[in-house]
């Protein structure tokens, strides 16, 4: 076991991981961020993308499948779930998602917002062929692309007439209640919408 | 898939890297985008992996003399980045633009695309055509080797037990021009073929040419017949497509799902047609 501290959605946490933990594994079953995917076993797909602070401390889209835990020690990272602000106001790229229809089954949607973000927060106007060729990293089975790409020459347009940060939003103050074990609200504050329930 | 269980250490020096290097099955582990994928396949099972990420020296581009120094641990994403790297060595740069994808140029490493020697990556092709050469260190001390002579076989560069490669010196070549050209069927797609193309002219015609074919064998392989048909030659088209037209001379491509051999032989004199008149073009450009 080695121990490893990472700021996840501006919560830190301090975690013994096996050195061969993947980084999405460890969000997902021990941080309960299961918003982060995994779509194949190739590192091909995109959908398990999250941004994580480089040597420099910029922050980066990388693949979270092909990023062993250990690696991540003393990063910062943001998954989709740390985009959203207080209230759940969307993150421009997510409400340009929204908007323009961006998805269908929405498995690949975690990861191409993540990568969105990170290829407007290099290039914020980009033309469709740097939006397709920026996104070259992410596979989706249903849209076709055609939606994504209109989406995110949306949000960039939003953000560059200002009033939007691209940023991610700051952690609200639940998030830092929401440290548990398996992260997630406890369980008396998880609202009732969001209770899965049985299909009758 | 999840990987076999493996023990890690992160050193803070090459030397005390080179130290943990001394157990048995242990692997170098840089970006980790082509280990991490063969770990999860099983493909590889090391017992350790030392992790360079830690030995700050190993990263960025320096200036030395006529030569630039890129340490090994440089990511794709920082040398597309680097003023000296687009001044100095834009083959480089023009090459890594094609490699994988955003998410795997910002981890992937410019040392651990030599080191891993895959006959389809794109950098081995632009250090041979370039004339660069590895400098490594081991138990042994340090050593430096030519880019020629790094790639051995298939996923096989000249590193003995032990030997971490450190850095990258690649020639500043001022007045030169050029192109890298690769061809593949997907996004993100590794090169059926590649050409990497250098060419210096003098008034018009071409007074020294290097050229080197990715995956046209299991280590990339020089066109020196072209490089001697272009020597003296006019920069036009006619002169470029007779001299590219040898361009599979010695080559010993393989035959897979996506080409056969003969496909490759006849995609690496097109391309290598192609690398040059785009070299030569930006050179008008310039
Ligand atoms: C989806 C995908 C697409 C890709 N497409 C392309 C492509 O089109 N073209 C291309 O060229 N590449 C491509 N790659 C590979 C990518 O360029 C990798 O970055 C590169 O092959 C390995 O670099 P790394 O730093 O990740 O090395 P690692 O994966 O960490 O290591 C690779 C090997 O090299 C050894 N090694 C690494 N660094 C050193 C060192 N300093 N000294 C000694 N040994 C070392 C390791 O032990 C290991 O055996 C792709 C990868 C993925 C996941
Ligand atoms: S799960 Fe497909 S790239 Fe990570
Ligand atoms: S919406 Fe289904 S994979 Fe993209």
């Amino acid at each position: 076991m080695t121990r490893i501290s990472l700021r996840v959605d501006g919560v830190r946490y301090d975690d013994d991981v096996e050195p061969r933990t993947l980084l999405v594994h460890h969000l997902r079953e021990q941080l309960g961020k299961v918003g982060t995917v995994v779509g194949c076993d190739t590192s091909n797909c995109g959908a398990c993308t999250v941004l994580m602070s480089g040597p420099d401390g910029k922050p980066v889209g990388v693949k979270s499948c092909t990023v062993l835990a250990v690696q991540a020690d003393g990063r910062d990272i943001t998954t989709i779930e740390g985009l959203s602000g207080p209230d759940n106001t969307l993150h421009p790229v997510q409400r340009s998602f929204h908007e323009r229809h961006a998805l269908q089954c929405g498995y690949c949607t975690p990861g191409m917002i993540m990568a969105a973000v990170d290829l407007l927060s290099e290039n914020p106007d980009p033309t469709d062929t740097e939006i397709r060729e920026g996104l070259e990293g992410n596979l989706c089975r249903c849209t076709g692309y055609q939606n994504i790409v209109r989406a995110v020459r949306d949000a960039a347009s939003a953000i560059r007439s200002g009033g939007e940060s691209a940023e991610p939003a700051p952690p609200t103050p639940e998030a830092v209640d929401a440290a548990t074990p398996d992260g997630g609200l406890p369980p008396d504050r998880v609202p009732e919408e969001a209770v899965p329930h049985p299909v009758p | 898939m999840i990987p076999a269980a493996v023990d890690y250490s992160c050193p803070s020096t090459v030397e005390e890297a080179v130290q943990a290097l001394g157990d048995e099955d242990a692997k170098v582990l840089a970006g980790g985008q082509s280990l991490i994928p063969m770990l999860r396949l099983r493909l590889a099972a090391p017992t350790l992996l030392v992790d360079l990420d830690r030995i700050s020296d190993l990263r960025g581009v320096r200036s030395d003399g006529d030569h630039l120094v890129i340490g090994a641990m440089t990511t794709h994403a920082a040398v597309l980045g680097d003023p000296l790297v687009n001044q100095y060595a834009p083959l480089l740069a023009q090459a890594t633009a094609t490699v994988a994808d955003r998410q795997v140029r910002h981890r992937g490493t410019l040392g651990g695309s030599l080191a891993h020697a895959d006959p389809a990556g794109d950098l081995p092709a632009v250090v041979v055509a370039l004339d660069a050469s590895m400098e490594v260190a081991g138990p042994g001390g340090r050593r430096e080797i030519a880019a020629a002579d790094f790639f051995v076989d298939y996923f096989t560069p000249a590193l003995e037990p032990g030997e971490v490669l450190v850095s990258v010196r690649v020639p500043k070549r001022e007045g030169w021009s050029t192109h890298y050209e690769k061809f593949n069927r997907m996004a993100q797609g590794w090169a059926l073929v590649g050409v990497a193309a250098a060419v210096r002219r003098d008034n018009g015609t071409i007074a020294e040419a290097r050229i080197a074919l990715t995956n046209m064998g299991s280590t990339p392989v020089r066109a020196t017949a072209v490089e001697s048909a272009l020597t003296g030659a006019d920069a036009s088209l006619e002169a470029v497509r007779a001299a590219a037209a040898a361009a599979a001379e010695g080559t010993q491509p393989s035959g897979d799902l996506s080409a056969s051999a003969e496909y490759r032989s006849h995609l690496a004199r097109v391309l290598t047609e192609r690398a040059i008149m785009a070299a030569v073009g930006q050179a008008h450009a310039a």
